[in-house]
């Protein structure tokens, strides 16, 4: 079990990472999700140890190991640069940890040899890594991360600078290959949907904290609050501010928009209202539901379903539709938004109301 | 069109002329060079070179300046590896200053320099070793490898560094089995400047030295004050200095033009 408690780094007059508190189980795929610059980075490194923190601390198995150097940890890194070492052969890259650790022969060229095998490298060892295209480049990093038998394998972003269809494979294949291990598996992703594939728990970060921690469809379905909404998003969250009086939310304008029964109840005040863009439709997705005279900037068609980026009332969304909706710029259309799946926040952000798996 | 053969040609003889007229005067006796103008040897003689090879005052100073030059050479690379890797790798305090004041040392004239050290190493000793003259010359070929080295550190990702470290590697062992291999070629064009700064250097060399370890550049001006103008003899020692350095960079080609484009030689 790897603990970070109020962990911090600053650097300079900035706090990369502020106030991170983590508990990661043995055997467990977890997520980190940010954009970039959110700390992703920062906090694997200092999981690894190659940072030290600027105050808090890191424990694993119980143990304080704050302080001690990466090389007597039992890590192992991948970057999203394909890191290797030019200089030696495949075989030699993914040897290498096993023979700093002075292991026998026999032993090193099975193992070797088991994950070249898994990462179908084995044609190549003989090859330097410059020698290779950037998708073996990785999957050789890939494999020195595996024969090292780490019990904390660090992934910073390793399938962002690879092709479609590699990724696809890959990801499908990195949780398996390190579940039979055992190992605390932390894998850092800029993309939501990379962190709904693989699953597992999800921490997702913003400005260097830690927003939410839990297993990845909660804090899919139910963000604690708007930033970590924002950051599990893509495309972007969209939203509206909407103040509440009764059984009305009001619209710029003198027009209002009922309130669903399922927010009956909250208190009169200013909303937040976001929802996703699957539940922003061209028809009315229940009975009754109120049309917004929306206009529209942009669409985006990819085949199978487009984005429709509308505005209304100053708020930009976007709408994802299943097939090709032509739609011309300026064109006005009646929007309908999905009142059963909506995620309301205070306006400091925090959650009030998600929606309920249930009721949905 | 036809002609533009012919600027490069011309430029190339004038560049090899006067290194042909060296060999060509090598291979002539004094008399004939003071006699009259030929454009290759009437009277081809060796005896200049073997005079040069069996003299012990000849050979010695070529020794000495070699045996300085590769101890220079060796001990600025040594010192400047860590040096190099600190200033690529780690902010500390001071650090681009302290990079900067390096490379002034190279702007004062090594006379300066000269009275300082002739005095120090009397002091202790060192005067008229090849010791004296290899740690005076480190004053200007340290901060000059230090600055190569660091332009070629700087362009291998740091991520490579901790990667090696995750792996187990202490940092000794990182940088002699992973590091090193990975900037050869500037270690390479590094001693290549040490041994050519070291080698071409005379006042230094001459003024630190008085008999055991003359060079050759000191040889070749005494001789040619005290038995009168030994050209041939000269012109000898002039070629057989040009071939140590010659050969270096003919082993180093290749590399040198990658220093250039680092902008830093």
């Amino acid at each position: 079990m790897l603990e970070l408690k109020n962990v911090s780094l600053a650097v300079g007059a900035e706090n990369w990472i502020d106030d991170v508190s983590l508990a990661l189980s043995k055997g467990t795929l977890n997520v980190l999700l940010g954009p970039t610059l959110s700390g992703k980075t920062s906090l694997m490194r200092l999981m690894a140890g190659l940072d030290r923190p600027s105050s808090g601390s890191v424990w694993f198995d119980g143990q304080d190991v704050t302080g001690v150097p990466v090389q007597q940890r039992n890590v192992a890194m991948v970057y999203q640069q394909f890191i290797n070492y030019p200089a030696m052969t495949v075989y030699e890259n993914i040897a290498s940890p096993l023979r700093v650790r002075g292991a026998d022969k026999k032993h090193i060229d099975a193992e070797v040899r088991r994950a070249a095998e898994l990462l179908k490298l084995t044609p190549y060892l003989d090859r330097t890594p410059l020698q290779l295209s950037g998708g073996q480049q990785q999957r050789t990093a890939l494999a020195r991360a595996i024969v090292k038998n780490a019990s904390l394998v660090l992934l910073d972003e390793p399938l962002a600078n690879l092709d479609y269809k590699l990724r696809e494979e890959l990801r499908e294949e990195l949780p398996k290959v390190f579940a039979e291990t055992g190992a605390i598996f932390v894998y850092a992703t800029t993309e939501p949907h990379e962190a709904l594939l693989l699953g597992g728990s999800t921490a997702t970060l913003n400005e260097g904290r830690v927003t939410q921690f839990g297993p990845t469809i909660e804090v899919f379905r139910k963000p604690n609050d708007l930033v970590t909404a924002r950051t599990f998003a893509d495309p972007p969250l969209n939203t509206i501010v909407l103040p509440k009086k009764g059984a009305k939310f009001s619209l710029d304008g003198g027009a209002d928009l009922p309130v669903p029964v399922e927010l009956a109840d909250i208190a009169d005040a200013a909303y937040t209202i976001g929802f996703q863009p699957h539940h922003l439709s061209l028809r009315p997705p229940v009975p009754g539901a109120k049309a917004l005279r929306a206009r529209v900037q942009v669409t985006e068609i990819t085949g199978s379903e487009s984005f429709v980026h509308v505005e209304f009332g100053g708020s930009r969304w976007v709408m994802l539709s299943h097939g090709i909706v032509s739609l011309e710029p300026d064109e006005t259309v009646d929007v309908y938004i999905d009142p059963r799946h909506l995620l309301v926040f205070d306006m400091d952000g925090n959650a009030v109301r998600v929606p309920d798996r249930k009721a949905a | 069109m036809r002609l533009r053969w012919l600027v490069p040609t011309v430029y190339i003889i004038f560049l090899m002329l006067p290194i042909y007229w060296l060999i060509n005067m090598s291979f002539k006796t004094t008399n004939e060079i003071l006699g009259g103008f030929s454009l290759y040897p009437r009277n081809f003689t060796t005896a200049s070179y073997v005079e040069i090879l069996t003299n012990p005052v000849w050979y010695n100073g070529y020794l000495s300046s070699i045996s300085y030059v590769v101890i220079n050479t060796v001990i600025s690379v040594t010192v400047a590896l860590p040096a190099a890797y600190a200033f690529s790798r780690y902010r500390f305090l001071g650090d681009k200053h302290l990079f900067f004041w390096l490379l002034t040392n190279r702007m004062a004239p090594p006379a300066v320099f000269a009275l300082p050290f002739y005095q120090l190493y009397s002091a202790i000793n060192l005067f008229d070793t090849p010791w004296a003259v290899a740690l005076a010359h480190c004053l200007f070929n340290i901060p000059l490898a230090v600055w190569i080295l660091e332009g070629f550190m700087s362009g291998v990702p740091k991520e490579i560094d901790e990667t090696a470290y995750i792996d187990g590697y202490s940092w000794p062992r990182f940088f002699v089995k992973i590091f090193m291999p990975l900037i050869a070629s500037g270690i390479g064009v590094t001693a290549f400047f040490c041994f050519m700064f070291s080698w071409v250097e005379m006042l230094l060399a001459k003024s630190l030295t008085a008999v055991a370890a003359k060079p050759i550049a000191a040889v070749m001006t005494r001789t040619a004050s005290t038995s009168g103008y030994e050209l041939g003899l000269l012109a000898a020692a002039g070629v057989l200095t040009i071939i140590p350095g010659a050969l270096v960079i003919y082993f180093v080609r290749n590399y040198i033009a990658k220093g250039f484009a680092l902008g830093r030689v």
